[in-house]
């Protein structure tokens, strides 16, 4: 049963070697009263049985390949190229761990400190980690890193109401174990950057934005650097990697962290996770940053050669001290997103963003035609990239009954569930993954739901 | 064991590091104009990019399909996972990974669900949800489970947050310490930091238990609570588990169990029935889903009675089955008292379905049988190592254990060994952990490792033995069977270079 190899014979002579008789008698230890619970799993079953059943099980889920999706608020679908799989699937980087022991895991160590690299130049910052459980424990790690490079003396955090929602409830949790406060996201989604901003003062430790932001729209970054410098507060960016292969990265507007889902960059929604969480920092911020990080070095020949570093910051070596708790992280998904940003390369990252942009202007276009519908009503002025807001005529929820049940179509983000009294306004978001004909079928979806 | 020849490091004629001896990085392979990946052309009218936002050179490589491919490929062949051999890194339990979980994660069900469908329209992803919330909750002991959480340590930080807002809702703010013993792993007094307590370390006694005379003393209104992990980094069931628990609650305290070493349990007790209050699950651990590289993990939480409440949300829940229908609803509930997310969704889902998977294929005998093994193995190696290995706390152990990294007469050290493992194609064990042991090297060799494999990883050791007392230059001079030898890392600490710099400055 299950993967034990011994044969009845091996055990037999395994168990005279250690001087007993059964395996039972290992557990001597073990509180006699408790020992051996009866559990009330079902019975097993077999590999061909389990497959059956975990075909009929994933049966009763919509599958996003089998119709148009206007759904992202934070998690995508994008192409993903056959290479980043390919790789995922080597066993000898699947079923590695942490690299300890560097001799035998440099291919996971170069991989991690290309895809540092690469996280960098297109963030356009100086230093990145090597990859966090997601976006949201990213931008809450980047928070106590704020807290922590004030030296606990500034407890204020600023944060915009436009920051995915679920991202500032984490935010929220992680800071139960601090006195900071924070201010300035209980504003509706149409707070303005200067009410924002007024709000950074010399209490700040940092000032928590999002651009494109949960509405899809981008930030004045310069504006709010200014007010951080002038205060002595960090900002904290949390952007979306996409729109970075042709929109200027936050490091060229004065971030001096940037945060990110990388779920994008060539993995599959797989209903929120496994995601990955990207960290990038200006380099003064080193020696605070969470989690690890691969360094290049020599070997006594000189021979190149990486290794985890800084390690002085982490919970193994500084224990009650360390920057962060954080052990394993999301590795494998910093490795998909390091082969799909090298097989997109510097062009098609370029034409990814492209698309999108392109795409969803279209289809915002398309829709501003139909009777009774705004959209972006809270910034309509403000560029957006691959996802809009559309005011409806309707609360959503009934607009995307019949967009699915009559037009086969997955329809947006609810935007009454993440904010009050938005319970008309769909939060649309258009991949490259979205044909015209995609758009026109949803305008006439929307035609008819409004009607 | 034969030695092979040393590669020439000079550099290749094309001004790259010679290939034989390292793996040219994407940047110095990138060429500049070289095609990359096609997507469809427009089939929109373009919209005019906004002015002055947009950026001229994005930073990446360019390169082509076939470069990529080969780059990873020859980059997973310096690497060593556990489809590649023995891997008794202790307390990671580097399990076989079942192929067949890789191959049911993938099915567009799973793969392609989006977290914020209507509940309706993933009853299949919920249902799954709510058995493994009920499985690990039977095999753990406890009365509730969040899957959210995304890593062990992660599981730590969520399950200290409920003890501190547990105490809070008691108007018991006053208790601002967590007991953790010395040879607890580093992410204990890390997670008690970040949740805004105080680590308070216990010492071990002379059989590897907590010093209950210490613990006694310990015990204070000031107590939020004691993390444990049992079996021990030893590899020792905690003998004193009933009154260490006893002495906690008996000072209003609460006790965490770090579940890092629950592949020695399953089956043979359950913690919620010593009195462990909450504990984390490390599925990439027990329930074999694939270690990544470093990750994705996924930590859920189990809670008793009186803590659910608390724990982060949402979670799974079922209504009864409607008159006719032969399932329950589910749907997704955050608890009365939760103390918020602790990340995105509902964690790492793809994790989940792996390990439920797994379960499937185990039944409740199953995962019993494979502790047993886990067991039996680690116990196998202890008396077949420990001639000439000191285990300093040697007695029946558990899932793993500890002896020390020296041989007597030779100045070779733990680390030393280690690397001469590699030579003989094992993966080393983990080394100097616990701090309490001198030159540790913990050893956890799990229930998928044949006896063959076993007698195999004793017959080097023993050689490592000899060779550390004949030739002791070879161990402090391995591996030598790598594409490099050993690397420099204090001066990778000391003059980090984090970024290739073949990637250029900073981009525009």
């Amino acid at each position: 049963m299950g993967f034990i190899p011994h044969s009845d014979a091996e055990r037999a002579e395994m168990l005279r070697a250690i001087g007993v008789e059964r395996l039972e008698d290992l557990f001597q230890g073990v509180p006699d009263e408790r020992r051996f619970p009866a559990l009330g799993l079902p019975p097993p079953v077999s590999q061909p049985e389990l497959a059956a059943e975990m075909r009929a099980l994933a049966a009763r889920n919509i599958a996003l390949q089998d119709r148009p999706c206007f759904l992202g608020a934070g998690v995508y679908r994008h192409y993903r190229p056959a290479t980043v799989d390919y790789v995922l699937q080597r066993g000898e980087l699947a079923t590695s761990y942490t690299p300890y022991q560097p001799e035998i895991s440099q291919g996971m160590l170069q991989a991690m400190f290309e895809f540092q690299t690469m996280v960098c130049r297109l963030t356009g910052m100086e230093v990145s980690t090597a990859s966090h459980y997601d976006g949201a424990t990213s931008l809450a790690e980047a928070v106590l890193l704020s807290l922590a490079a004030a030296s606990h003396r500034r407890s204020r955090i600023v944060v915009s109401p436009t920051v995915h929602p679920q991202r500032r409830q984490v935010v929220r949790t992680y800071l139960a174990g601090t006195s900071a406060k924070i201010v300035g996201d209980d504003a509706g989604p149409s707070c303005p950057t200067r009410r924002l901003v007024a709000l950074v003062d010399a209490d700040t430790a940092a000032l928590v934005v999002q651009s494109p932001d949960f509405l899809g729209q981008f930030e004045d970054l310069r504006e709010m650097s200014a007010a951080c410098r002038e205060a002595g507060a960090l900002l904290v960016v949390a952007t979306d990697p996409i729109a970075l292969g042709l929109f200027e990265p936050p490091g060229a507007s004065g971030a001096d962290i940037v945060v990110a889902d990388g779920q994008g960059l060539g993995l599959p929604p797989t209903f929120g996770g496994p995601s990955l969480g990207i960290f990038a920092a200006r380099r003064e911020l080193v020696r605070r940053l969470p989690g690890r990080l691969v360094g290049e070095t020599t070997d006594a020949k000189g021979r190149r050669g990486y290794v985890l570093t800084l390690a002085t910051r982490e919970q193994h070596i500084r224990r009650a001290r360390a920057t962060s708790n954080i052990c394993t992280n999301a590795a494998l998904g910093a490795l998909a997103a390091s082969v799909y940003l090298a097989t997109l390369g510097k062009r098609g990252l370029r034409h990814v963003a492209e698309l999108c942009y392109h795409k969803s202007h279209y289809a915002a276009a398309q829709i501003a035609r139909l009777p009774g519908v705004t959209i972006n009503p809270q910034a309509p002025s403000r560029p957006f990239f691959k996802e809009f807001v559309v005011q409806l005529p309707r609360p959503t929820r009934q607009v995307n009954e019949i967009l699915l049940n009559d037009f086969g179509i997955v329809g947006g983000f609810d935007l009454g569930e993440a904010y009050e009294g938005l319970s008309s306004h769909a939060l649309i978001a258009v991949t490259e993954t979205i044909t015209r004909a995609d758009i026109d079928r949803l305008v006439d979806g929307l035609r008819a739901a409004i009607r | 064991m034969e030695t092979p020849p040393i590669r020439a490091a000079d550099l290749a004629p094309d001004g790259l590091p010679d290939r034989a001896v390292c793996v040219p990085t994407l940047y110095e392979i990138s060429v500049e104009g070289r095609g990359g990946f096609e997507l469809p052309a427009l089939d929109v009218p373009p919209e005019p990019l906004p002015d002055g936002a947009l950026r001229t050179d994005n930073g990446l490589p360019e390169l082509s399909e076939l470069d990529v491919v080969r780059h990873y490929l020859r980059l997973s062949q310096r690497n060593f996972g556990v489809d590649s051999g023995f891997y008794p890194l202790g307390s990671c339990t580097m399990k076989y990974n079942p192929k067949i979980c890789e191959e049911i994660v993938r099915l567009p069900g799973f793969s392609e669900a989006h977290p914020l469908l209507a509940a309706e329209q993933v009853q299949g992803n919920l249902a799954l949800m709510h058995r493994l919330q009920a499985w690990l909750a039977d095999i753990g002991g406890f009365a509730g489970v969040s899957l959210q959480p995304a890593a062990g340590a992660h599981g730590e930080l969520t399950a200290l947050l409920m003890i501190r807002a547990y105490h809070a809702d008691r108007g018991e703010q006053r208790r601002d310490q967590i007991l953790i013993p010395d040879s607890a792993h580093g992410t204990n007094p890390a997670s008690t930091t970040m949740a805004g307590f105080i680590a308070v370390e216990l010492p071990s006694d002379a059989r590897g238990n907590i010093d209950i005379a210490a613990l006694r003393a310990a015990c204070t209104d000031r107590v939020a609570g004691l993390m444990i992990t049992n079996p021990n980094t030893l590899g020792l069931f905690e003998e004193h588990i009933g009154e260490v628990a006893r002495l906690i609650h008996g000072c209003g305290g609460l006790v965490y169990g770090d579940g890092a070493n629950m592949n020695a349990l399953m089956g043979i007790v359950r913690p919620g029935d010593l009195g462990v209050d909450l504990m984390h699950y490390n599925l990439h651990k027990t329930f074999a889903t694939p270690h990544g590289g470093g990750g994705p993990g996924s930590g859920p939480v189990g809670a008793a009675r009186r803590l659910v409440d608390y724990l982060p949300g949402p979670i799974v829940t079922a209504s009864p089955p409607i008159a006719g229908q032969p399932d329950p609803a589910f749907a997704l509930e955050t608890p009365a008292r939760s103390i918020g997310r602790v990340a995105s969704w509902f964690g790492n889902f793809g994790m989940l379905v792996r390990a439920y998977a797994y379960l499937r294929l185990l039944g409740a005998e199953g995962l019993r049988d494979s502790a047993m093994h886990a067991v039996l193995n680690a116990n196998y190696l202890r008396v077949g190592l420990r001639d000439c290995y000191r285990v300093p706390h040697d007695r029946t152990c558990m899932h793993e254990f500890v002896c020390e990294g020296h041989v007597e007469g030779s100045p070779v050290r733990a680390l030393d060994i280690s690397k001469r493992l590699i030579d003989y194609g094992f993966h080393p064990p983990t080394n100097y952990f616990p701090l309490i042991v001198r030159e540790a090297l913990m050893i956890e060799p799990t229930e998928t490792e044949s006896k063959p494999t076993l007698d195999a990883f004793i017959r080097a050791m023993h050689a490592i033995a000899e060779e550390a007392r004949a030739t002791p230059e070879l161990l402090r001079s391995a591996p030598h069977v790598t594409p490099t030898g050993r690397l420099d890392e204090v001066k990778a600490a000391r003059e980090p270079i984090l970024v290739d710099r073949a990637a250029g400055g900073r981009t525009s």
